[in-house]
């Protein structure tokens, strides 16, 4: 037990599975290249040479295969942590996720528990080629059966890794690679937050940026320079995606009145779009302002000369906190 | 009803055919024949021919008592008659729909007796035969099709996992369980089932490799039902879907499917190379669907009459019920037991079904989450509420 004054978010995720190997010796760590690489990322880094091949198991390339004998797994008792490479390749897995993960508690009356946690390095930002830098959270948080979280910082990386894992349920763990070399502070000690509980990482009176994993670094920024010219922003990282944490949403828009949600995946029928009709329906006599959405569009991920344009930035956010202003 | 009523007629044709002379007669046509499909069968291991004579393989041999020959002929006949009423009472209108496994009764109650208590199965949604080798209780099986429930048993209390009906899903759980025997240094196996069809799946494909690479103590037993729906093996592969298992780097091997001796024989074999760490065998069970693939099927439509024809004279019953009387191991004071406990059985899976009620409404956001979810904590209450609503009204 530690605390780190700065560790990435990369290594706290690490810290966070040697810390839950080490906790409870049914936890595994299964991918392609996880062993003696440590990942293409290095997040499995060293945990291999340290807990052996048993429990670090280097796999065959076949993402369904991965994610299909993980649950076999689940099933003998043991909780697998999967990692998959690049969000994009996570689809030759959807069909074991959704059709098999997502639903066999209930089909067993809940008899069997399935504690598979699927990591998944999302999003842009980073320069990649095709299918390296999606966002398909809301593919995943429409499926009833999984749990969806995505850390936006080190000390959230790891408590929720091990909370993640801790989990009897199946969770998809959204990794924001973009900001795996972000450095935080991390107490291992610590009491952490509940693993599907929203946070403000930022108070504010005047409207209200909802984000969560990549975004609310963009969001807290935007929020210093509205404050620069007067404007109070209060940013609300929401760390879960399914469930959403609406209660602490509402409670943010009744106190700012406005809103305002940021994500990279397309606006279209997104996390976004779930949250402003809740927030509406909840919150129709407080807010003085529709509730905006920024996000990508109803476009392939772009060739990566072009990705600024689509990830909301600075600007884009700040655009939307003023039209919601301007109410 | 009407299958176990030509069986009965048929077995007494059988009875009268098995004079030797008769038998070398079909060997040497089927020689002259020497059909490219043929000589795939030549190969099947066979223990007991269709015309119920006991034969030998070099590589299986299997010696039972009469007592067990006679337990394999009752699983038979009650697993033909749970599927008979099941197949009937989707016909009434009390199950939704029906996977029957009439003709692929040997495959299951072969392999469903080669398995031990702590081995573990993995079923698609026709193992009805195997569920009742586990000790599953056959009424069990049916509130899925009834629409009670998605599955509807703890996998646990007899090894025999949910009904898998995305074909080849459950060969990867199968693969992975196996992986999960292997580390905590357990001896038993692990056996997975899919048919012909599955065999076309990724899944499945991932799953031989996996199993391969990590020497994982699974057999996969592929009943080959000759059918996918109506699509006819040709249109999944063009080897003998057991050949597959030779370019993953484990045995695969081909057994009469009809054959109840050798599809125990076969089995027991694969279970008992994975115990002992040797890693996966792919079997492949030569057997026919004798029915439609679910009674929302209609294999008028792209089969023959003469094709079901020809595998009726190879029924897994009829024949192991000839080897049992002309070996003196039963007599009919036997069969007509069995009947009545078929008949039994028949009415007692009649009267639970029919009594079947239908779930609670509330169980609709019952078990979807292990550890509770908020949305679904909202939604409840909503729909809670919304129901008394309808309460309140009436009272008022």
């Amino acid at each position: 037990m530690a605390v780190f004054e700065k560790i990435t978010l990369s290594k706290a995720i690490n810290e966070s599975l040697r810390a839950s190997m080490e906790a409870d010796p049914k936890v595994l760590v299964m991918g392609e290249d996880v062993g003696k690489l440590g990942g293409v990322f290095r997040v499995t880094d060293g945990l291999q040479k340290d807990f052996g091949e048993e429990r670090v198991i280097d796999t065959p390339l076949a993402e369904s295969g991965i994610v299909g004998t993980a649950i076999g797994m689940a099933l003998r008792g043991y909780r697998p942590v999967v990692e998959i490479q690049f969000d994009g390749f996570v689809f030759p897995a959807y069909d074991q996720i959704v059709t098999q993960l997502a639903k066999m508690h209930a089909r067993a009356l809940g008899k069997v528990k399935v504690p598979v946690v699927i990591r998944i390095p999302y999003g842009g930002g980073i320069g990649a080629v095709e299918h390296h830098s999606e966002s398909p959270e809301a593919l995943f948080a429409h499926v009833a059966g999984l749990k969806c979280v995505s850390p936006s910082n080190a000390s959230d990386a790891y408590w929720m890794m091990r909370q993640a894992i801790e989990s009897d349920d199946p969770v998809i763990y959204f990794e924001p690679k973009r900001r795996y070399h972000d450095k935080g502070r991390l107490d291992t000690e610590a009491i952490p937050d509940p693993l599907h509980k929203a946070r403000v990482a930022q108070p504010g009176t005047d409207l209200t940026l909802a984000a969560y994993g990549p975004m609310v670094k963009v969001c807290l920024d935007a929020a210093k320079v509205a404050a620069e010219e007067g404007k109070s922003v209060e940013v609300l990282d929401l760390r879960t995606i399914s469930p959403i944490d609406f209660d602490a949403i509402q409670s943010s828009v009744e106190r700012t009145r406005r809103l305002v949600i940021v994500h990279e995946a397309p606006v279209f029928l997104g996390t976004g779009s779930e949250i402003a009709a809740r927030i509406t329906e909840r919150c129709f006599y407080h807010l003085e302002a529709p509730v905006l959405r920024v996000g990508g569009f109803h476009a392939p991920y772009p060739p990566s000369r072009l990705e600024d344009e689509y990830l909301p930035g600075l600007d884009r956010v700040l655009d939307a906190v003023d039209r919601a202003l301007a109410y | 009803m009407t299958v176990e009523s030509t069986a009965a007629r048929k077995t007494t044709r059988g009875g009268g055919k098995r004079a030797t002379a008769k038998k070398a007669a079909p060997a040497k046509k089927k020689a002259a024949a020497a059909a490219p499909a043929e000589a795939e069968q030549d190969q099947l291991v066979q223990l007991l021919t269709p015309e119920g004579e006991r034969v030998e393989h070099p590589e299986y041999s299997i010696d039972l008592s009469a007592d067990e020959l006679r337990g394999l002929y009752r699983d038979m006949v009650l697993t033909r008659r749970f599927d008979a009423e099941a197949t009937t009472l989707q016909r009434q209108g009390e199950l939704g729909l029906w996977a029957s496994l009439l003709g692929q009764e040997a495959a299951q109650i072969g392999s469903g007796r080669a398995l031990r208590d702590d081995d573990y199965v993995f079923p698609t949604y026709r193992e009805h035969g195997v569920a009742w080798c586990r000790g599953v209780d056959p009424t069990n099986l049916l509130g899925m099709f009834r629409g009670v429930n998605n599955g509807g048993w703890d996998p646990n209390s007899n090894n025999f996992h949910l009904y898998t009906i995305v074909i080849g899903s459950q060969t990867l759980h199968a693969t992975g369980y196996a992986m999960g025997v292997q580390k905590d240094g357990a001896d038993s196996a692990v056996i997975a089932y899919f048919g012909d069809g599955a065999s076309s799946q990724g899944d499945v494909a991932e799953s031989f490799t996996f199993s391969a690479v990590y020497n994982a103590p699974v057999v996969f037993f592929c009943q080959n039902n000759q059918w996918a729906i109506s699509e006819p093996t040709e249109k999944q592969t063009r080897v003998p879907l057991y050949q597959r298992a030779r370019g993953y780097g484990f045995p695969g091997v081909r057994v009469d499917g009809n054959d109840v001796l050798a599809c125990l024989a076969v089995t027991k074999a694969a279970l008992e190379r994975a115990r002992s760490g040797e890693g996966p065998t792919l079997v492949e069970a030569f057997t026919y669907r004798m029915g439609a693939h679910t009674t929302s099927d209609d294999p008028t439509r792209y089969r023959r009459d003469e094709e079901r024809e020809a595998w009726e004279a190879k029924d897994p019953i009829l024949r192991l019920r000839t080897y049992l009387l002309n070996e003196g191991f039963a007599d009919q004071a036997y069969f007509d037991s069995i009947e009545e406990e078929s008949e039994a059985l028949g009415k007692r899976v009649r009267e639970v079904v029919r009594a079947m009620p239908d779930p609670d409404n509330m169980a609709i956001f019952e078990n979807i989450y292990a550890d509770g979810h908020a949305l679904v904590d909202e939604e409840r209450a909503q729909f809670a509420a919304y129901q008394a609503s309808f309460v309140d009204a009436e009272e008022n």
